[in-house]
């Protein structure tokens, strides 16, 4: 059965028939075709379907499309500025060389930025516990970890 | 030019696509009227095959086709190949049994893919291939290699007698056999090296498509190495000329070895493309991931190191079982002989090592090379016996690696390799430094004091890397050739693409070799871009495993470029009216010695594309150049 689902993704209106058992991040890849969100897993500990649903970051693989309707959605493409310059936290992880295949990156960049909103100057300790629910397979995470230190400080002008 | 660029702290190329979302991995890719593959796997180890009903999955929504094994029989298409052929103790040939794409009669694994079911959504192929109707008879299984040769053991192919598909060895026993005979001390280890799933971020992805305009295929597929994925392909599976197919290995998500090799799934949908005429996506899940990638290690060794009294090595004898899984997988036969036993001299001058491997056939997934593939599994037998000697000898672990460092090169091991250069004494200095060894025995103490362990341990490792040449390759099985390929393009305004044969899944060779370009043409590291993954743009290549990327890959452009500036130097002699031996080129700019006469690099390309003033007599117009690379030696990267 095709449902209709509406809501705002990257700040742009978007609707949509989509089957029931749609999950949100099948539509923002298929439907969408906002391909920067990854799957990595089918059991919700990859996090590489990391988006923003109403200010909160959220794996979108353990979500149905249907209980985004009427939110506020965004994903990695729409965290640069319009005009392409990037966010202070992907500016970080470009700075501090954290990412290499670059599959994992947009969850943590999402997770990181819903992070640095309440952690303006995290502690180490802080940001590895924040990572529990993104897995790297290529870094060791120690840049990540560097990277999401200096990017929530210059989110927080610091 | 400022300093220079090799080795300089820059940011990387490739992240601000794939910051923004903006990467192109297989799964990204969605071709018009694509239609989607699920695989049915094996639930059992190990089965008869009795009969597969596609009755009521041909019923389902949205379906549009299935094949098993026979509809691959009947279109006559090849087994999956193994690139290495091992040569047994008694001169015979490893045994090779057939690894079919899809299952032929038996099932030999859990995950072994018995169809493959085809329909118009994702969602679609999963219900009908919940439709599939597959009679099994089940068979008793064997799963640990250790037990495989045992008497009684359940068989798993016919040509492969007691499971055994070599028994190898290297180096002189009875030598060995001698020299653990004067032995002051034996020191005797048994180890298991566990088996492991790679699991790359990514789940492999492969995306099959077929023209009838001009016959041909094209594979989006996460690989390591396209052009060996489409020479596997076409030539020992499908029976194809290789200009009608088309590999493209676009962003990959991590290797890690498992996605070096050609997949059943691989063949499956670009087979099943021609069939249905409508291109056929398949992605793995991370469950089935871990039950079709190829798995890695899972080594059982008996080792022994024989002394003299002062922790001198004498000798070395180690007999490893190597499961191997159901199949050969594409490289699975070099990596517990070729790419194990060769480094079991590790960073010592053991005079005489014998070491001997069975590689066995279980009913599980195949293992092949992951990480290292062999070279860590011999340093984690080496460094286990130094380290378990020097405690019962009472000697400190690092005296007794130094007494018996090599430290004359170059050193021809007793196990085939020539190590060409290296300073072990001085990694160990330096891990000595770093790890503070001095302050250990305070730290150690101070743990105590709060009812807390602490230890130390050593391990001093090697790797043979860069792989490899071709001719050494090719002496010890290899069915393969090993240089690199690269084409250094130079365009009218003075620009460069580069496209080479190695393949980043990670490692950012955008980066690192235009670093290489930059410095070595003298140009902006902005004028130079790097292609890869995609046989219709890059001429050949061996891709990107054992380390071989910038030692192998990046030479291979190093000699294109020497081309590139070797012909711009016979342009700028004919521009600044100088004869060539004079004309010298440095910081990107040919100028003649003892002159002030200079032509920028960019010029000269101009030139070569505006060929108004241009020795056409003596040289063709336009600045393109190849070169093909095979290395004469493996690199020796080590450390302490």
């Amino acid at each position: 059965m095709a449902i209709k689902v509406s809501m705002k993704v990257n700040g742009k209106p978007a609707t949509a028939e989509v089957e029931e058992r749609t999950l949100l991040v099948t539509y923002i890849r298929e439907t969408l075709r906002l391909t920067g969100t990854h799957v990595g897993c089918d059991t919700a500990q990859c996090g590489a379907c990391t988006i923003s649903m109403n200010g909160k970051a959220v794996k979108s693989c353990s979500i149905l499309a249907m209980q985004a309707e009427g939110a506020d959605i965004m994903t990695i493409e729409g965290v640069a500025k319009p005009d392409g310059t990037l966010h202070p936290m992907q500016a970080a992880f470009k700075e501090h060389h954290g990412l290499q295949c670059g599959f994992c990156t947009p969850g943590m960049v999402m997770n990181a930025i819903d992070f640095a909103k309440g952690h303006p100057n995290p502690s180490e300790q802080e940001i590895r516990e924040a990572l529990e629910g993104n897995l790297c397979r290529c870094t060791g995470y120690h840049n990540i970890v560097k990277a999401i230190g200096a990017g929530a400080r210059a989110m927080a002008g610091k | 030019m400022g300093a220079p660029l090799i080795g300089a702290r820059i940011e990387r190329k490739e992240d601000y696509r794939f910051l923004t979302g903006a990467g192109q991995y297989t799964d990204d890719v969605d071709l018009p009227r694509q239609s989607y593959a699920v695989f049915v796997r094996s639930p059992h180890s190990h089965a008869k095959i009795k009969r597969i009903s596609l009755n009521k999955a041909r019923q389902a929504p949205g379906f549009i086709n299935a094949f098993t094994g026979e509809d691959f029989a009947a279109a006559k298409l090849g087994g999956l190949p193994c690139g290495w052929l091992i040569t047994d103790v008694d001169g015979q040939p490893m045994k090779e049994p057939p690894h079919p794409c899809l299952a032929q009669g038996k099932v030999r694994y859990v995950g072994d893919q018995v169809a493959i079911v085809v329909a118009e959504t994702l969602d679609q192929a999963h219900d009908a291939a919940e439709l599939v109707d597959v009679d099994y008879e089940v068979l008793p299984a064997v799963v640990d290699g250790s037990k495989a040769r045992a008497k009684g053991a359940p068989q798993l192919h016919d040509i492969a007698p007691n499971n055994t598909c070599y028994v190898w060895a290297i180096g002189d026993k009875g030598t060995c056999d001698a020299a653990f005979a004067k032995a002051a001390h034996v020191t005797k280890l048994e180890f298991i090296n566990n088996r492991l799933v790679p699991n790359a971020i990514e789940p492999r992805c492969a995306i099959g498509s077929y023209s009838r305009a001009d016959d041909s295929y094209t594979l989006y597929v996460a690989s390591q190495n396209p052009h060996v994925e489409r020479l596997l392909m076409t030539a020992f599976v499908m029976g194809l000329p290789e200009h009608k197919v088309r590999v493209v290995a676009g962003d990959v998500g991590g290797g890690f070895g498992s996605k070096i090799y050609l997949y059943g799934e691989d063949v499956a949908v670009t087979w099943a493309a021609k069939q249905i005429n409508r291109p056929v996506k398949w992605t793995s899940d991370r469950s089935e991931a871990f039950i079709s990638d190829a798995h890695g290690r899972d080594h059982h060794t008996v080792a022994e190191l024989a002394m003299d009294k002062d922790g001198h090595f004498l000798g070395m004898r180690v007999k490893t079982t190597a499961n191997v899984g159901a199949y050969l997988s594409t490289f699975a036969s070099c990596v517990p002989t070729i790419l194990y036993a060769t480094l079991l001299a590790g960073q010592y001058k053991t005079p005489v090592i014998h070491c001997e491997v069975t590689a066995v056939f279980t009913n599980t997934v195949p293992v092949d090379a992951y990480r290292g593939a062999g070279r860590p599994e011999a340093t984690y037998v080496v460094e286990r016996l130094v380290e378990t000697a020097a405690r019962e000898m009472k000697i400190d672990p690092a005296e007794i690696r130094r007494r018996n460092f090599i430290t004359s090169f170059p050193y021809q091991t007793p196990v085939a390799l020539l190590y060409d250069v290296g300073d072990y004494n001085a990694t160990m200095d330096a891990a000595q430094k770093l790890a503070d060894v001095a302050g250990f025995a305070s730290r150690k103490k101070a743990s105590e004091a709060k009812g807390k362990l602490r230890g130390m341990g050593y391990a001093a490792y090697i790797e043979a890397c860069g792989i490899a040449p071709s001719a050494v390759a090719g002496s010890l099985g290899a069915r393969a050739g090993l240089f690199e390929a690269g084409e250094v393009r130079v365009h009218p305004t003075g620009s460069v693409t580069v496209f080479t044969g190695s393949h980043s899944h990670g490692q950012g060779h955008e980066t690192t070799f235009a670093q290489v370009v930059a410095d070595r043409l003298g140009i902006p590291f902005e004028n130079v871009d790097i292609v890869h993954g995609d046989t219709s743009k890059v001429l050949f290549g061996m891709g990107t495993y054992g380390s071989r990327s910038i030692a192998v890959g990046g030479t291979a452009i190093v000699k294109a470029l020497d081309k590139v500036i070797a012909k711009g130097k016979k342009i700028a002699a004919h521009l600044m009216e100088a004869a060539e031996a004079d004309v010298e080129f440095q910081n990107g700019a040919y100028t003649v010695a003892g002159t002030d006469k200079k032509k920028m690099f960019g010029e000269v390309a101009f030139a070569a594309y505006v060929p108004h003033n241009y020795p056409h007599d003596k040289l063709e117009p336009g600045l393109n150049e190849n070169a093909f690379y095979d290395p004469s030696n493996f690199t020796f990267p080590a450390g302490t």
